[in-house]
């Protein structure tokens, strides 16, 4: 993985200093509430509901074993003894206090990592693909990129005080499982006729209250061209993205003003007077960086062990974690294992110190010290040896870390809600709660399979609900908590926008209002159909009809199958 | 105004054109004016006994000052917020795109924690709002002594400074 040189360490260095001047300014008064404000929020610190949060980037979701235990100290030390792993790949601290903050900056530089720009308007952390460099179906490692781009965008001085919040996200597979196509930069890695790859970009895509996909700008983008096409579409931004309202200044309300076409045009002409200047990035550093990325060497008689398949064989429960938590590796032998955050007893995403320490410990002795971060808010383990998985399993299931239930219901997006966030109008890990007590039957919900419940409390979609299969947001209807039920969301290559099943619904009917729509779906599914090839070939009709018509009852059969 | 330029704090003969604008021809002095009234007081303005300066909001446009920069000694940027970061754009390109050579300066709630990102935009000289203390806005330009990008402070990106010193 990337590692810091004199320069990288000293400019994360020097943002501490800088961060324990600014707040000592402000402890002391002679910074205003309001000039300390975006300050912070360019260091991920937010003042919340109980206290500030800090949210700590993780670039591309990468850490070491040596990071991921400096987590856990911050956590012990700092905390309640817990982080949660957000969204965008980034680890957020609840109860952190404020004169403390500058030192716990200051043991992060240490492990060569930081908060810089995890908030605030300004371009955010790289987001890219947690099994980058390891899977099948990649075409380049996005990751070389993803660091480029980091490195440009760290304190760039034109785009610091942008209308708003600026993601980008970059995959570099067939599968996109980055999200891309909500991000108001994404970038696909591509071929192109004559067999080179290049970036696909895409601009304008987001949730929040008004979500749109993003809208590809240009098919295929020589990699040299990268920074300076993205300063273009930064500058233009900068210049014309509504500053006088928060909800319509994020640059896909600028695209759909203009249209895609004149936006286009815009960036282009923009991009026409920088595209031969000192951006311009050449093979030889694209290369350097590269460097940094070049897999572990792997054990070349990994494939030959015969014990793992013995046990899946043996072992029931063993097989049914590698059927969902274990996935494919381009090394022979290899397989990347999911470490499952959503362990019914715990708010979906959340790490106590103890299991962070563990699955440090874990990634030293099964996964050359290397840990990824989902954007599904879970962890994985990326070079495991199939002879290793059993042992590998055995061990994160003390620590409550081997649920097998990665991408099935349970296996859930949540935001903090309203138990942490300022924004939220409504809880989401208590609804988290009330799913996982409702759906307990491990064999019910494999039978379902891949199935993305998705929640946020507030309509800033923290919890991405508009790309859920379900999407569940949380409002507030006169001092009491609804939700808003959306169907047939994706985040993937067929990225797609949920719609709204009806009226939301009060509280305590979440998760029957859940299993009446899945009810829906085992009845009408044909064949291995899954969840969401039913919704679009039957639509949104029979599912509104089942959830608002008390009349219809599910057949007695599936209640049976269900499980209660 | 009390300006920062240079790396120090003075007080210069530059002052903004007070609300409502006195009846031309302007007393004499040196005046930062509005973009709209420099477009329709050209003619008048050239006459005038003194120095005239354009300040420019975010939202302008400075087509048809283009082609009198050489002309000018000072383009006033303004930040109606410190949080309103257009003005960035604006200093990069009149500095690189437009070749503008004169004194560039930031008026309006100029901080010192923006000074640095302003400096490396092209801006050389900040005014300081009512209140705030020069020293102090003064620790503001020294920012980051490492820049990961190239921009109109003659920066290399940093991918060249680490090509030219060898690997560290």
């Amino acid at each position: 993985m990337y590692q810091y040189d004199q320069y990288d360490q000293q400019i994360v260095n020097e943002r501490v200093a800088q961060f324990r001047d600014q707040t000592q300014r402000y402890l002391a008064g002679t910074l205003s509430e309001d000039e300390y404000r975006p300050l912070r929020l360019m260091n991920g610190l937010y003042i919340q509901r109980h206290a500030p949060m800090l949210r700590v980037s993780i670039p591309y979701g990468l850490l070491s074993s040596t990071q991921l235990r400096m987590l856990a100290h911050i956590a012990e030390q700092y905390d309640k003894g817990y982080g949660h792993f957000s969204t965008r790949q980034n680890i957020q601290f609840n109860w952190p206090r404020l004169e403390t903050v500058p030192d716990i900056l200051g043991h992060l530089a240490n492990v060569q990592m930081h908060a810089i720009q995890t908030s605030g308007n300004c371009i955010r952390n790289i987001t890219s693909d947690h099994f980058a460099g390891i899977a099948e179906d990649e075409l380049e490692d996005p990751r070389p990129y993803c660091e480029i781009i980091r490195q440009w965008s760290t304190f760039h001085p034109e785009f610091s005080f942008l209308p708003r919040k600026f993601k980008i996200a970059i995959s570099g597979s067939q599968n996109d499982r980055a999200a891309v196509q909500i991000h108001d930069i994404g970038i696909y890695l591509v071929r192109n006729a004559t067999g080179e790859i290049g970036c696909r970009i895409l601009v304008g895509g987001g949730l929040g209250r008004t979500p749109y996909l993003g809208v590809c700008i240009r098919e295929y983008l020589e990699k040299k061209h990268l920074l300076s096409y993205l300063e273009a579409i930064l500058r233009v931004y900068n210049q014309l993205g509504r500053r006088d309202n928060m909800h319509k200044a994020r640059v896909k309300i600028l695209l759909n003003a203009v249209g895609a076409e004149t936006f286009t045009t815009m960036v282009e002409t923009e991009w026409e007077h920088l595209k031969d200047s000192a951006l311009l990035l050449d093979q030889a550093e694209i290369d350097r960086v590269s460097a940094f990325f070049t897999a572990p060497e792997f054990d070349p008689n990994a494939a030959e062990d015969a014990t793992f398949a013995k046990r899946l064989v043996l072992q029931k429960d063993f097989n049914l974690w590698v059927q969902r938590n274990v996935k494919a590796h381009k090394a022979p032998g290899y397989r990347a294992v999911c470490v499952s955050l959503k362990h019914p007893d715990m708010a979906p995403g959340d790490a106590t110190h103890t299991q962070m320490n563990y699955i440090a410990e874990l990634a030293d002795r099964f996964s050359h010290a290397e840990i990824r971060v989902t954007h599904d808010q879970n962890l994985a383990l990326p070079h495991v040896r199939q002879s290793d998985l059993y042992p590998l399993w055995n061990a994160l299931q003390k620590e409550r870390l081997a649920t097998p239930n990665i991408g099935l219901l349970t296996d859930m997006i949540c935001c903090p809600g309203l138990d942490f966030c300022n924004l939220a109008n409504a809880g989401s890990i208590d609804v988290a709660s009330q799913i996982n007590a409702r759906f307990t039957e491990l064999d019910y919900l494999h039978d379902i399979g891949d199935f993305q419940i998705k929640m946020s409390g507030c309509m800033n979609a923290c919890g991405h609900h508009h790309v859920g299969h379900i999407g569940i947001l949380g409002v507030d209807k006169k001092g009491e908590e609804f939700y808003q039920l959306t169907l047939g969301g994706s985040a993937g290559n067929n990225a797609r926008l949920g719609d709204r099943l009806g009226p939301a619904i009060a509280k305590q009917d979440v998760a029957e209002t859940i299993d009446s729509i899945l009810q829906v779906y085992l009845e009408q599914r044909e064949g291995d159909e899954q969840f969401l090839d039913t919704y679009l070939r039957v639509g949104l009709k029979p599912f509104k009809q089942r959830v608002y018509n008390p009349a219809a009852q599910p057949p007695t059969e599936l209640a049976a199958v269900a499980g209660y | 105004m009390r300006v920062i330029k240079q790396g120090t704090v003075l007080e210069d003969a530059w002052q903004r054109l007070p609300e409502p604008a006195p009846d031309l021809p302007l007393p004499a002095g040196d005046w930062i004016v509005p973009l709209d009234y420099w477009r329709h007081h050209r003619k008048q303005l050239s006459a005038h006994n003194g120095r005239v300066a354009v300040c420019l909001h975010g939202a302008d446009k400075p087509d048809d000052l283009l082609e009198v920069l050489d002309a000018l000694d000072l383009i006033a940027l303004e930040f109606p917020k410190f949080t309103d970061g257009r003005a960035y754009s604006q200093a990069r390109l009149l500095r690189t795109r437009h070749g503008y050579r004169g004194e560039l300066r930031a008026v309006g709630e100029v901080l010192r924690d923006q000074l640095f990102f302003m400096q490396r935009c092209g801006i050389d000289s900040f005014e300081l709002p009512h209140g705030k203390d020069a020293d102090d806005a003064l620790q503001g330009l020294s920012g980051f002594s490492v820049k990961y990008q190239s921009s109109t402070d003659g920066a290399l990106p940093i991918y060249q400074l680490r090509r030219k010193q060898g690997r560290p």
